[in-house]
Parts: C-alpha cells; structure tokens; sequence
C-alpha cells in the first residue's frame, strides 16, 4: 500500500506553558510508494517521529491529510488502520508470554484459534525464536525481545510497517546484526515501510528512500546516495556524514561546469541543478573521504598547502584536521598501514577530484 | 492556547471519538454518574443554604458568622487543622526517613504500626484515650489516682488526631524518600558534605514539596473528621465538623446544617486548590522504574539511636492503643472489673449482627465499583484526550477536599424525593462510599499507569484492539497493583468511614460505625470496642481475600489465554 501525506502539520500545546505552542511538523507532503522502506531521518525534535506517529493513528494532524492505499485515515482510530509499528521500547506486553504477545495482533482480528497457532509459530521460526514460546518477555535478551516486537507487527500482515527507532537500545555489533534482519525481512515480504531513525548509517544501510527532516519540515528527499552526493542545503551536507565547506565566488557557469575562485585557487565544478550565476558567492562541498595529501616537499607547486595540527589513528583510517588559514579541514584518509602517516606538525599540500565536489549557493 | 485553536483541537477530539462509539459513552456515562453524584448534591447544599425561606438570603450566614458559639468552633477546627498537621507530618517523616535512611532492626514491625492507624475507624484513637485517660481511665485513674482529668476538649483531641492521621503522611513521605534514591545523597557525600548538611542541604530541601504536600492533606483531613472531636470535642470545645451534624439531627435544621456545611467547605477546597495546582507542581520526584538503593548510612550512630528510640516510644503508642481496644472488648467493665469476658461480643452479635452484614453489603458493593471506576477514569484523563478531560479530572477528585458532613448533608438534599429517592436505601450509602473514595483509586492509578511505557497501549491499538479491549486485556492486568490498593483502600474506608454516611443510615441500612459511635456515647465502651475488635478483623481478612482473589483471577488469565 503507499503512503501519502499531504500537508500534514501538527501543533502542540506546550506541556509546561499550555498557552504556548510547538510546530512539530509543519507541512509536511511525501508519498511512500508500494512497497518500499523509506527512512524518516534527522535530530531528535525534528518532528520524524510525530510524522509517523500521524500515519499510525496515534496523533491527528492539525491539518492536512494521510492516505493509506489511497484512503483517507486522518480521522481513524489507531486500532482499525492495520498499521504495524515497532516500538523504540518493544513496548511487549510484559505479562503475556513471547507467543500471546506474537498472538495478540491475530486474536483482536478474530482469526481462529488454530490458525493463530500455526501462524504463531511460523512467524517465530522466521525470526527464529522457535523453542522461546513460553518464555515470558523478562527472559529474553535485548535482541530476542527485538525480534518479538517485529514478529508481533508483520504476523498481522500489516498495509504498512512503522519502526519508530527500533534498534536504538541495542549495542553496536547487535544493531548492525539486526539491520540487515530488518531489511532482509522487508524486502522478503514486499510491505510499505517507514523508518524513523536519528542514525545515518542505519538510514543508509536500510533506505530505498531517505527523508531528512529538520525543524518539522522536510530538508531533501532521495536515494541515499543522492543525499550523500548532492545535499540540498548546509544542514543536510552537516548532518550526513562528515563534510568540509570551501567557501568561494562564482567566475563563470559554463553548462555542466562551474568555475569557482576559492582564495585565489581556480577550480572546475559540477553545476548544481540550479545553475549559479557569476559574481555570487557559494559554498563548496567536500567530503573528507575524497581529500588526498602529499607531504608539501613533493608537491611546492599545490593548490592547496596547509598543516597538521592533529592526527587521530582509527586503525582503518586516520584522521588529518589540517589547519588551512583560519579555516580546519578535515581529512581521512583509509588504510594507513599501506599510505603511512603524517606527524602533527607537518606542512602538507591538499587536493580533491573537483569531480566529486557539490555546490551549493551562498556563503558559510 | 488560543480560543479558535482550543476550539479546532475540540472538533478534532470529537472526530476520533465518533469511530470508538463504546469510549465515546464511557466517557459521557461517567460524566452523567459525576454530575448526578459529586456535583449535583454540592449544588444542593449551597442552594439550600441560600434559600433558607424560599427566598435568596444570605440570612443563615450573617447569623451563623455572628455567632460567638460557631466562630469559635470555626476557630477550634482551624487550630486543630492546622496543629494535627504539623505534629503528624513530624511523626510521619520521622518514621519515613528513618525506615528509608538507617538499618535500625524491627523496621518491618514499625512500618506496621505507622500504617495501622489507617486500617481503623477514625475514631479508635479516641476510644483508647478515653479508656486510658479517661475520668476512668487506667493510667490517670488507676496508676496516677487522678480523680479529675481535662482530656475532653482540646489536648485529648490533638492527641487523638495526630495518631489517627499521621500515617498519610508517613506514606506520602516515605514514597518520596523512596523514589529519591541514595544517588544525590551520595553525590553530596561524595563532594565533600557531612551527613547533617546532606540531610539540611539536600535531603530536606528536597523532601520539601512532598511535606507541604502532606501538611495540607492533613489539614484537610482533621478538619473534616467528625468522629474524633465528636468523642472528644466536649461541648467546651466546640469543633465545626460535629456543629454541622448536631445542627442537621438534633435540631432538624438542614439549611442551617447547610450553611454551616459551606463555611466548612470553604477552607477544605481553598487548601485542596493549593495543594493540588501549586504544591503538587513542584515535585522534584521523577519515576525512572529503575530501584535505586537506598543509603543506608545517612546519620550518625547516636542519631540513630535517638531516631529509632522515638519510632518505637511512637509504635508503641499505637499498639498500647490496639491493646487497649483488644483488653477492653474482652473486660467485664472497663476500669472497674477487667476479668475476662465474651460478655461484650454476645452483646454485639445479639444488637449488632444485622449491621455487620450491612456493612459488609455496603463495602463489598461499592469498592470493587469504586476501583474499577477509578482505574477507567485514571486511563482516560491519563491516556486518552477528549473534551472535558481536565474537568472530568478535576470533579472525580473533588470530593477528597469536601468534607464527610458536607457530602452527607449534600446527598440528603439531592436524593430525598422522586425521581432521585434514594434516602433509606443501601444504595445511597453505596453511591456515597463509591464516589468519595475513588480519587485514591485514582490516584495510584494514575500513579500506576506513570510506570507503564504508553507505548505498551499503543502497541496494544496498533495491533488492532480498540480502548476498552486494550484497557481489559493490557492496562487492568499491568494495573492490579495500583487496582489492589485502590480496592482495599476504598473497602477500609467503606468499613470505618462515618462522618457522611452517618446522615444516611437508617433503620434498614445501619453501619458498625455508627454502631460504634452510638455505643461510645451511650457509655458502653466494652461493646463500642468490641465492635471495633470485629471490624478491624474483617478489614484484615478482606484485604487477605482481596489478595488471594487478584492474584488467582490474573495468574489464570495469564495461563488462559494461550495454550
């Protein structure tokens, strides 16, 4: 089923100050298509979890309107939209064993009492929980009781699943684990998917689709690789992996290229979508990953020279913050067992393959 | 929130009621059963007192107000308030901080004897002043030989007040000092404080909310009470409270009763507002779920001595007072022959026994209704939003703050005629019990549901139960605790309350309590305690049932529904 929502805002009253207000989400239009998983991403207080708290039920937008399939469920009660939602906390039932709590979606359908069993345990050999039936919620570890709080939502074949930061109390190794569960598993199944998450890796890893949120409203839409590649704004550049911003002034738009002076440097870019004119200033997009060094000696004629201030060794990369005039910039560089490593201190010279770069308009 | 937004958020509200039709009428039904209950009878007691003769008269009040007599007890009640709420918010955080904050031995005993004041009738602790100090009494008149003794009027009724109610304090105290934890008292510890400045500097100031808190619950409490300073009172020291019965049933002057009832009223709610919309506010008090340990090393050895010294001279008050109840029910005549007897408990059961089962009637009705229905209501004003809920809220607790007299009076002059003729009935004193005691429901349900992730409901509606499916199967069973304490509170108090159904009695439908009071007046103090030896049995048997009972109903509903 696809999910629309279509200018969808929802205010607050403040708890502390009743006679105030918040904006959580504050017009907010997308459409999830047929079966697909798309990531609700941002900071805590972006309003990502308010947004899907409105498609499962649990607010009513101000205004503005949800379509599950094409219906109109902005005034439903949660209970009769069939949406799935794993829960942050699990939010299991903690006095019914894991197999009523797998059951319980399927006993408030009405669905026969053998049938349930059957379909009880084949959903738990899917997330193999199989010989964990009795066991009441306490008993479980952390993954475990994961797995329950999935199985509990996709037994009921849902129109749509909701995961609302589900892999947030697990740790590290655990969550990487059951990501690839969760998007195997969906992929499996074919259900329409929203997936709230302040993590950008998780985003990465699961989405067809990342929304970045920000301040209630949506800051770009795409393909995790478009919203790496070509951010929209500052914020979603910032909060998207790491990132330097060159500043500089527009010499010319030349179709596909953009010549920018960066500090008296002349360089080639990509054009943004929204072509730059000349004399304006922007702002260059440059991922530390893309940044090359070569110790100043070897290379007098750079473009770009600076020095080490602090080196950071991570084992399969190192990290470089090279002062550059008043600016830091930021650079890793991978497998330093094969490329060495540069003392702090050190004069380097820097450069990146223009190709790579983005450009946004406007100073820093 | 401005009034077009109010006003959207209203229709919205309404919206999504209109797909769960069974909330919807919950919600309406427990509005009609409040407004016909709680508010309509407070509406005739004010009425009634402005028409004295049919006319609007501020009449009763000019007199009453001018009166020496009732400015005085106006004046005692005050004083009694506000003195039983000092000295019992003392005792009760002496036991609270010493049961939480030192390893003293016997702690389970002596947190024992700070609650079981509140398993009695009110008026026990006077019972047993009378029979110890009393003109006859055994300390005064057998060990001291005095002949003549002042314990009628104010000093005996003090006494009598802070034993009967410092255990609520004890028990809100206690709470707090739990859910504090050792962590900051550890941090201040850590920083460099002696234990006297991390009590001064941290543990008090912090306690503060919980004790301003108590101090007006037991203001509100002592200058509702009637049957103490009924006992007690004398006519020497008149008391409010007992002005507003005696104006009702020895002069059958019920606009008079009513008025004085207001002025009672008056300071009852402005206390109940205080507490509830400024001091309860101010709780520094989060719930985690997470137990944290309480430090066990907060005081000095010598403080220790002397705090646990004082828990005990005060529990053992109290048991001498138990003791006391128990030795006279079994003695021929108090004070003057105390060989054993059943003399007295042949005397209840032959005068009393149809009001033993009345009262049993009466409670086992109306506390389970009371605690489901304040448990449905802390869901909804907690968990559900619609329009009226802060109203709904306000009005189904209301009733703490208004005192038992001014309910009794309310429920005669709301139900004495048809189509509301219920005066005579059990199901006026059911009705009566119901709607006083469900804001203690409420409240720990309320308290209960703090604990439980809403997320667990949600999950619960996301899976396709609607509300009341999802309050039966998900809330109420996680909720049996609070529910647990919400039904034996409101079964003790059906058992031992008086001052409101002592209007609404009648020769049907009696109460032991009455009884009790009845006996206490006419002298026959070895039947008044054998009475109480009985009721305080059967409370202690009923809540062991209630346990049994909760336990067995949702142990085999876990079992039940699957496999």
């Amino acid at each position: 089923m696809s999910v629309v929502l279509e200018d969808v805002r929802k205010v607050f009253a403040d708890p502390e100050r009743p006679e105030r207000t918040v904006v959580a989400v504050d017009g907010v239009s997308l459409e999830i298509r047929e079966g697909e998983l798309v990531t609700f991403l941002g900071p805590s207080g972006c309003g990502k979890t308010t947004a899907l708290r409105v498609i499962a039920g649990f607010e009513t937008p101000t205004s503005g309107r949800v379509l599950i399939g094409g219906q109109d469920v902005s005034h439903l009660p949660p209970h009769t939209r069939n949406t799935a939602m794993v829960f942050q906390s699990y939010a299991i039932f903690p006095h019914l064993s894991v197999a009523e709590n797998v059951a319980f979606g399927l006993q408030m359908r009405s669905v026969p009492k053998r049938d349930i069993s059957t379909r009880v345990r084949d959903i738990l050999d899917l997330v193999e929980l199989s010989g964990l039936e009795h066991r009441a919620p306490e008993q479980l570890s952390g993954g475990q009781q994961q797995r329950v709080a999935l199985a509990r939502a996709i037994i009921t074949e849902p129109r749509v699943l909701l995961f609302d930061e589900p892999l947030s109390n697990l740790d590290a190794k655990l969550r990487e684990q059951m990501r690839g569960e969760v998007r195997s598993l969906q992929r499996r199944l074919g259900i329409t998917s929203v997936y709230v998450t302040h993590d950008q890796t998780e985003a990465m890893a699961l989405s067809d689709r990342i929304v970045v949120m920000q301040a209630g409203r949506v800051q770009q839409e795409g393909t995790p690789f478009e919203i790496y590649a070509r951010p929209a704004n500052r914020f979603v550049a910032d909060f998207i992996g790491r990132v330097n911003f060159l500043e500089g002034r527009v010499v010319a738009a030349e179709g596909k290229l953009t010549r920018l002076d960066v500090r008296g440097v002349s360089l080639e870019v990509p054009s943004p979508a929204a072509p730059l004119s000349p004399g304006h200033p922007a702002t260059l997009v440059v991922r530390p990953e893309t940044i090359h060094l070569a110790p100043t000696a070897a290379a007098e004629t750079a473009a770009f020279r600076g020095t080490i201030r602090r080196a950071v060794y991570l084992g399969s990369t190192i990290e470089y913050e090279i002062e550059w005039g008043k600016t830091t910039i930021l650079a890793v560089i991978g497998s330093p067992l094969e490329h060495g490593i540069l003392a702090e201190g050190a004069a380097v010279a820097f450069s990146f393959p223009p190709g790579t770069t983005h450009l946004l308009p406007g100073a820093v | 929130m401005s009034l077009p937004r109010r006003f959207g958020q209203t229709v919205r509200e309404l919206r999504q009621l209109k797909g769960e039709p069974f909330l919807a009428a919950a919600i309406a039904g427990i509005f009609a059963l409040l407004c016909l209950f709680i508010l309509y009878p407070l509406a005739r007691v004010l009425t009634v007192s402005v028409f004295p003769d049919g006319a609007l008269s501020l009449r009763l009040y000019r007199e009453f107000l001018g009166s020496w007599f009732i400015r005085q007890a106006l004046w005692n009640s005050l004083l009694i308030g506000c003195l039983t709420a000092l000295g019992g918010t003392a005792v009760g955080f002496l036991f609270a901080f010493t049961l939480t904050r030192t390893d003293i031995p016997g702690k389970r005993i002596l947190a024992l004897a700070a609650i079981l004041p509140i398993i009695s009738p009110p008026f026990v602790s006077a019972l047993s002043i009378i029979l110890l100090f009393g003109n006859n009494g055994l300390i005064t008149r057998q060990l001291l030989g005095f002949q003549d003794v002042a314990l009628y009027g104010f000093r005996g009724l003090l006494v009598a007040q802070i034993f009967t109610f410092f255990p609520v304090a004890y028990l809100t105290l206690r709470g707090i000092l739990e859910s504090l934890g050792g962590t900051l008292e550890d941090a201040a510890t850590n920083l460099g404080a002696t234990r006297w400045k991390t009590f001064r500097r941290v543990t008090f100031p912090l306690c503060l909310p919980g004790i301003a808190s108590a101090l007006l619950v037991l203001f509100i409490e002592s200058i509702a009470d009637f049957g103490n300073p009924l006992i007690l009172g004398g006519s020497g020291f008149p008391i409010l409270s007992v002005q507003v019965y005696l104006q009702v049933t020895g002069m059958y002057d019920l606009p008079g009763g009513a008025a004085l009832a207001v002025i009672l009223l008056v300071p009852s709610v402005i206390t109940f507002l205080v507490q509830r919309y400024w001091v309860a506010r101010k709780r520094y008090v989060t719930v985690t779920g997470k137990p944290t340990r309480a430090v066990i090393r907060a005081v000095s050895p010598g403080m220790r001595r002397l705090l646990f010294g004082a828990c005990v001279a005060v529990a053992l008050f109290v048991l001498l007072f138990y003791a006391t109840i128990l030795v006279g029910a079994f003695s021929r005549a108090w004070g003057v022959d105390h060989r054993p007897t059943l003399r007295n408990f042949g005397y209840v059961f032959s005068v009393g026994a149809q009001a033993i089962v009345d009262t049993l009637i009466i409670a086992v009705t109306s506390s389970p209704l009371a605690g489901l229905l304040g448990m449905a209501i802390a869901f909804l004003v907690t968990r559900r939003r619609f329009p009226g809920r802060r109203v709904m809220e306000f009005v189904s607790i209301l009733n703490f703050a208004v005192p038992g007299t001014v309910i009794g009076i309310g429920y005669i002059l709301a139900f004495n005629q048809r189509p509301l003729l219920l005066t005579g009935t059990a199901v006026i004193l059911i009705a009566n019990f119901l709607f006083r005691y469900i804001p203690v429901g409420i409240q720990s349900g309320v308290a209960g549901l703090r604990q439980i992730d809403p997320a667990i409901e949600e999950a619960a509606t996301n899976l396709g139960a609607s509300t009341q499916t999802a309050f039966r199967r998900i809330t109420l069973p996680l909720l049996v605790p609070a529910f647990f304490s919400g039904l034996v509170f409101s079964f003790v108090r059906a058992m031992t309350a008086i001052s409101a159904a002592i209007f609404l009695v009648s020769a049907d439908w009696s109460l032991m309590t009455v009884q009790i009071l009845s006996q206490t007046e006419a002298g026959r103090l070895g039947a008044a305690a054998a009475f109480s030896v009985i009721l305080i049995l059967i409370i202690l048997l009923a809540i062991s049932v209630i346990r049994l009972i909760l336990g067995q109903l949702f142990e085999y509903h876990y079992e039940a529904t699957f496999g």
